[in-house]
């Protein structure tokens, strides 16, 4: 699907999930882009505002669960005054294929985007057949 | 208005209230913004200082450009979103794209002390108020 995207302010997308958390606040769908190669499947998620200790990401059975915390500490001698936006922790959820090596993930975070490469595993990767 | 973080586990809740209350807010005006709404801004009062705070993930220093003049401010850039060859894009919800925003304080600041800093994809900028702005003390005689 190759549609020109333009820059423009998606409203950020609370989550709806059938488990309530433990804590009375509000969770978001951070917008997340997926992309495959040869050997790695890559999840890149933007999760403005969050460091490197607040990142949670576990792989259970097959579902990876991304957690993303913000520490708003930041925000407590600050009155607002105008607001465009809200600011909350990320959570995203996705169920993988078995094709992923579930012992090699690796995670990045720069400048509040965060970077997953899943490798796939060895038998997964495609192979060349060479013509007699 | 105070804002009461004496309940921890409620306080993300009462900030994220707090937030939405002020998205009506008129405080700013209607000023003219020039190209778009990108990206969002939360405008807080720090003591004497507005601090103006937007997200802007994947978006370094390099990439931002930021000018005030009298009592606006403007934030200029470009978002990029880049994935090498040979990847086949399975999901897309990330944009990218230049942007430009300006937009008009109704109070005055002091364009000399304004700092701006860009971390873990957000940017805040801290405005502190002119001296013009300042009520004067009247001794009476």
């Amino acid at each position: 699907m190759a549609r020109s995207q333009e820059l423009e302010v998606q409203q950020k997308k609370e989550l709806v999930s059938k488990e309530e958390k433990t804590t009375p606040a509000r969770y978001y769908v951070p917008s997340t882009d997926i992309y495959e190669t040869d050997d790695a499947l890559t999840l890149v998620m933007e999760v403005p505002g969050v460091e490197k200790k607040d990142v949670d990401v576990r792989l259970e059975n097959d579902t990876l669960r991304v957690e993303a915390r913000l520490d708003f500490g930041k925000y407590e001698e600050l009155d607002p005054l105008y607001t465009e936006y809200n600011v909350g922790h990320f959570t995203r959820a996705f169920s993988l294929s078995s094709k992923i090596d579930q012992q090699q993930i690796s995670a990045q975070l720069e400048d509040g985007v965060l970077t997953l490469t899943l490798k796939k595993l060895r038998e997964a990767m495609p192979r060349q057949i060479a013509i007699n | 208005m105070v804002m009461l973080f004496s309940d921890p586990i409620d306080a993300m809740l009462q900030l994220q209230q707090a937030l939405d209350n002020f998205r009506a807010s008129d405080w700013l005006g209607s000023s003219t913004s020039a190209s778009g709404a990108y990206p969002p801004f939360n405008l807080f009062r720090k003591g004497d200082e507005i601090v103006l705070i937007a997200e802007v993930p994947g978006i370094r220093k390099e990439d931002l450009q930021i000018q005030v003049k009298d009592r606006t401010i403007r934030i200029a850039g470009r978002k990029a979103v880049a994935y090498g060859e040979g990847t086949s894009l399975h999901r897309r919800e990330r944009l990218a794209g230049a942007f430009d925003r300006a937009i008009s304080l109704p109070v005055e600041i002091d364009a000399d002390r304004v700092k701006a800093e860009c971390r873990d994809g957000i940017l805040a900028i801290s405005l502190p108020r002119g001296e013009r702005d300042k009520p004067r003390t009247i001794m009476v005689g």
